[in-house]
């Protein structure tokens, strides 16, 4: 008798479901909504990181926006050349190659080398400038408190020793640190520049050399060092790379950096500059 | 203007010693260990009375429950490399108040059980101090009356001052029959139930105390009660025979326990004055409820669990409006 | 004829120290070799410089001109020559633009304005003119020029002056030292401000602890229709919000001004000021500031130039006697640490304060318990701990819908939190973020 029961259960169930299974069948049939296969495709093609750099709400909004044609593959800046190009192919569509950029954090201030104030209080930049002014001697500089890092969905930036430290080969140029930063230190420049001025201060030297050992002090060292060249520009009371006409990474060794604020992003990254002082 | 200019004698601060902040610059003085150890201040006199009465078994109980709520929670902290927190004291409150809420009697693996279920399942799985939803020495307590329903709902007979340690069982006032209980008796603590819930008095202390260093709101202790006493009047007025009077009602079982110090419990009641009312009158409601017309003998603990899980929503309906407030005009984008 | 004022919600009773310098009467600061005034010293578009380097000057002569309607100008504190003109350390930590004035020694006035004896006769706009002219700022915190204050929209129709004597803040008694040494002036300033509103009588608000200026204010109050109306103790009655309501009972609604309940409310420095600019024709060139605190010798209330460096102030408070964690400008409530001696006395600098290592808090922000203590302690009636939450969270919009743009940042909710959390800091925080957002959405 027990048996029984069970059987008939078993059935039941059994019934139900394959009922049920071609109701929805039939529905799924009769209901379904188009979508276009393409977006779904090139979403599968996109790097699904969702960060947010093409100034979409993420991969799937983007390959459909890509699939309208209201955008190109090249604005996506993780994509590397091959996927711009695999995507381009699949739609059949000719893109220009955008020119692949990474962030830069202006700045070489860490503890060791700049003026710093005890401060107590949110561990955060954009809370901390609001109470005077970050607590930094330097008005320009990194606060050191991450803010940057945080929005950075791939994981590129480093706090060391209170400063943020850009890792190009991790970096994809997707610009979130940019809006993060509330001292606007950080400038997505081309990848393939390597030479950058890690100071932002438009104050004068002498100023500047107060609160920081590796602040530019517009010596012009590097200017000269390029010779001919337009390597460098001068801007007040600050040098800045000329990134139209990046300089080779050897002439931050020719320039001689008296502070060394020039600097070479993959040897800064791996700490390879103490801060030097004369 | 150099910084350091200064004259021979006199003495000017180091501008590198300074610290800068956000204003405020002075603070009250109040801190986390001082509001808790407050509250455990405030539950001695029902502790006191509760190891008057049941003798050695009930201080037994009390330690062992206090000492394995701080043991999980080291344990926890140290598992999970996080600073010690047992200073704060909230572990502290956590066990008394669960050594309070089991009889004298129990058997002491079962308190051990109920240290593991407050600290661990109760606050420290939501996040620790400040993030459980509920009241961990009641979630605990429920927990254990569902898994041990003989254990928990077998009472000890009260033994004022004779210090045993081994006990005699009885019943609690609420599940005898109406007018049996001595009000004499329940005031002074002379009578079942949990250890540390019997002594009116001893609870009053203790809520005197914690209202007067402002550590818990009047509005849940004062709705709470007066819901109960309210909601059981009408219904011994409608039945005497059936129903217990509400003095009954209000001195026994959990109800002054738990109206005074788990209902309060700040982090699982709401913050603002209005919805602290609501709140110990939704208490009150739910207690009646389950008393008059429940399985359970006892309703306090399931009615704070309830309204524990209604706190954010009390928090947001008692919103105050700020000084000021204008109501944004219809069709207008803020 | 004293109403009972109304009692605002909320509020804390921190421990006033006022004892220190409530009972030193004002000096006048020796004559410095060297002034540096900071360029930019009120609320709304900076002045534009007139002076440059090398120029000879006069005391109160004008160095720079309003910039606008918003603006106020700003005159000489003494006479010699205009040195260098650079960036200074400002009060919020940002090196700020600063002019230099190296002192000859003599002290000696340029042209004053004309004093106006006649003011009762004289057009209110007249005197609203010398008001600008003299370069007045609301001198208890916010420097917000007081002609603008001044100048209502047509329509307003203004009814109450409110005199704003209750600092709450502990430790101040600039204030407090001034309405008992000058009552008449202060008087005198309520009744000029009174007629440039086109009112007859005015209201000045004052904190129970301070008795003996209650009195010296009530002998002359009268004869010019002024009113001295006490008020309890609480912080932050001197809050304006606050003010108004214990006194008028009306509520400024939220993102509204005082006008917009038909008050205007002014300080008690400002209204000396206003005073000394009408009837002796004295521009706005120095204040009367507190230097106090636990680490201080000879705590006081000294009359500074404006441009005067902190560090020559705390010289003529005999220095410290050990050093302390902070060093404040303004009050402990809302005062603004600062991490350099170089910033210099301004129109709104009514303290310098020292606090002790043993009273400031070095905190770490542990959780929330939801106590709810901030919600009791909060006058704007928000939930101090929730929008914090919003906040740590980033959540700014639900920080917004908390109403978080209410708070008038008084600091209570940190002072009594005892979980020691960053509450104010929140709040600055997420009404930067909300502003920028605006800004960005127009």
């Amino acid at each position: 008798m027990d048996l029984k029961i069970i059987l008939i259960s078993i059935a039941a169930t059994g019934i139900i479901g394959v009922l049920l299974g071609l109701v929805i069948g039939y529905v799924a049939k009769v209901f379904a909504v188009d979508v276009d296969e393409r977006i779904e495709k090139v979403a599968e093609l996109l790097p699904g990181a969702n960060c947010g750099g093409c100034g979409f709400a993420g991969c799937a909004a983007f390959a459909k926006a890509v699939v309208a044609e209201d955008a190109a593959p090249s604005q996506c800046p993780v994509c590397s050349e091959d996927d711009v190009r695999n995507i381009a192919e699949y739609l059949g569509i000719v893109v220009e190659q955008g020119e692949k950029k990474v962030a830069v954090v202006r700045c070489s201030g860490d503890c060791a080398n700049t003026v710093r104030t005890l401060y107590n209080g949110i561990r955060d930049c954009r809370s901390a400038v609001v109470v005077a002014g970050g607590a930094k001697g330097c008005d320009y500089g990194c606060l050191g408190f991450g803010s940057c890092a945080n929005a950075c969905p791939f994981g590129a930036i480093e706090i060391r020793d209170g400063l943020a430290v850009v890792h190009p080969e991790l970096c994809v140029g997707c610009g979130n640190c940019v809006s993060a930063c509330p001292k606007n230190l950080i400038e997505l420049v081309p990848a393939s520049a390597e030479v950058h001025v890690y100071c932002n201060s438009p104050e004068k030297g002498v100023a500047k050399r107060k609160v920081c050992k590796t602040a530019c002090i517009a010596c012009r060292k590097c200017v000269k060092a390029s010779g001919e060249e337009d390597h460098m520009l001068v801007d007040g009371f600050l040098v800045k790379t000329n990134y139209d006409n990046p300089p080779p990474a050897d002439l931050v060794e020719a320039s001689a950096c008296p502070t060394s604020a020039l600097r070479v992003a993959s040897k800064h990254a791996a700490n390879e500059y103490q801060g030097v002082s004369k | 203007m150099s910084e350091q200019e200064t004259s021979q004698s006199i003495r000017l601060p180091d501008p590198a010693k300074l610290v800068v902040s956000n204003s405020p610059h002075i603070r009250s003085g109040q801190t986390i260990h001082k509001v808790m150890f407050g509250v455990v201040a405030a539950l001695l006199p029902a502790c006191a009375a509760g190891i008057w009465f049941f003798g050695l078994a009930a201080l037994n109980v009390l330690l062992l429950c206090t000492v394995s709520c701080v043991g999980f929670e080291e344990l926890w902290n140290k598992a999970m490399k996080r600073p010690s927190t047992w200073k704060d004291g909230s572990a502290i409150i956590t066990g008394l108040l669960l050594g309070m809420n089991l009889n004298a009697g129990i058997p002491w693996w079962v308190c051990i059980i109920g240290a593991f279920l407050a600290i661990i399942l109760a606050k420290q799985l939501f996040g620790g101090l400040g993030y459980n939803p509920f009241n961990p020495a009641l979630v605990a307590r429920v927990g254990l009356l569902i898994g041990f329903p003989a254990l928990m709902t077998t009472w000890n007979e009260p033994q004022g001052g004779k210090m045993m340690v081994d006990a005699v069982t009885t019943a609690t006032p609420l599940s005898m029959a109406p007018g049996a209980a001595q009000v004499t008796d329940m005031l002074v603590g002379n009578t079942g139930g949990c250890l540390g819930e019997t002594s009116a008095i001893a609870l009053l202390i203790g809520g005197g105390i914690l209202l007067a260093l402002k550590l818990i709101k009047w509005e849940v202790p004062a709705a709470f009660i007066a819901t109960v006493a309210v909601f059981t009047g009408i219904a011994h007025a409608a039945n005497p025979h059936e129903y217990a009077s509400p003095i009954v009602h209000v001195l026994s079982g959990g109800l002054l326990l738990g109206a005074f110090f788990m209902a309060t419990d700040m982090v699982t009641s709401p913050m603002t004055r209005k919805g602290a009312l609501i709140f110990g009158l939704g208490c009150g409601l739910i207690t009646s409820l389950i008393r008059l017309w429940g399985n359970y003998p006892e309703g306090v603990s399931f009615s704070i669990l309830l309204m524990n899980a209604l706190t954010p929503l009390i928090d947001r309906m008692s919103m105050p409006k700020p000084f000021g407030y204008v109501a944004p005009e219809k069709g207008k984008v803020a | 004829m004293s109403e009972k004022p109304r009692k605002f919600k909320g509020g804390v009773h921190p421990n006033d120290s006022k004892a220190l310098s409530a009972s030193k009467a004002i000096q006048d600061a020796p004559l410095l070799d060297a002034y540096t005034v900071i360029m930019h010293q009120n609320i709304g578009a900076p002045p534009e410089l007139l002076v440059k380097k090398g120029d000879a000057v006069k005391k109160g002569q004008l160095l720079a001109k309003a910039g606008g309607f918003v603006s106020v100008p700003l005159h000489s504190p003494t006479s010699g020559t205009v040195g260098a003109i650079d960036k200074c350390p400002g009060p919020t930590g940002i090196a700020v633009p600063a002019i230099t004035i190296n002192s000859d020694g003599e002290d000696e006035w340029g042209s004053l304005f004309e004093p106006i004896s006649d003011w009762k006769n004289t057009a209110p706009a007249d005197l609203k003119q010398r008001v600008w002219d003299a370069g007045i700022v609301g001198m208890g915190g916010a420097g917000f020029p007081s002609h603008v204050k001044l100048s209502p929209p047509e329509g307003k129709g203004i009814d109450t002056l409110i005199l704003n004597g209750a600092e709450c803040e502990p430790y101040l008694t600039a204030d407090h030292r001034l309405m008992v040494e000058q009552p008449k002036d202060v008087v005198l300033g309520a009744a000029i401000i009174a007629r440039i509103l086109g009112l007859d009588s005015a209201v000045i608000g004052i904190e129970e602890n301070k008795p003996d200026a209650i009195a010296e204010l009530q002998k002359v109050a009268g004869e010019y229709n002024v009113r001295v109306q006490p008020l309890p103790v609480n912080y932050p009655q001197g809050a304006e919000k606050q003010l108004i309501y214990a006194i008028t009972g009306r509520e400024v609604p939220v993102g509204k001004l005082p006008m917009d309940v038909k008050c205007v409310v002014q300080n008690i420095a400002s209204a000396v000021a206003v005073f000394e600019a009408v009837v002796k024709g004295i521009p706005s060139i120095e204040r009367v500031t507190t230097v106090t605190g636990k680490p201080i010798v000879h705590p006081g209330n000294w009359r500074f130039r404006i441009g005067t460096p902190i560090s020559k102030a705390l010289e003529l408070a005999g220095g410290i006697n050990e050093q302390p964690a902070k060093l404040l400008l303004g009050g402990p409530m809302m005062g603004i640490a600062q991490s350099s001696l170089g910033v210099t006395v301004m129109k709104n600098t009514s303290g310098i304060l020292l606090i002790a290592r043993d009273e400031v808090s070095l905190y770490t922000s542990e959780p929330c318990i939801r106590c709810g203590r901030c919600v009791d302690a909060c006058p704007m009636d928000i939930l101090p701990a929730t929008i914090s939450q919003a906040v740590e969270n980033k959540r700014f919009d639900w920080a917004e819908e908390l109403n978080v743009m209410a708070c008038i940042e008084c600091g209570s909710c940190s002072y009594v939190c005892p979980s020691h959390r960053p509450l104010n800091q929140h709040f600055k925080w997420a009404k930067v973020e909300i502003q920028s957002k605006l800004r960005r959405r127009n």
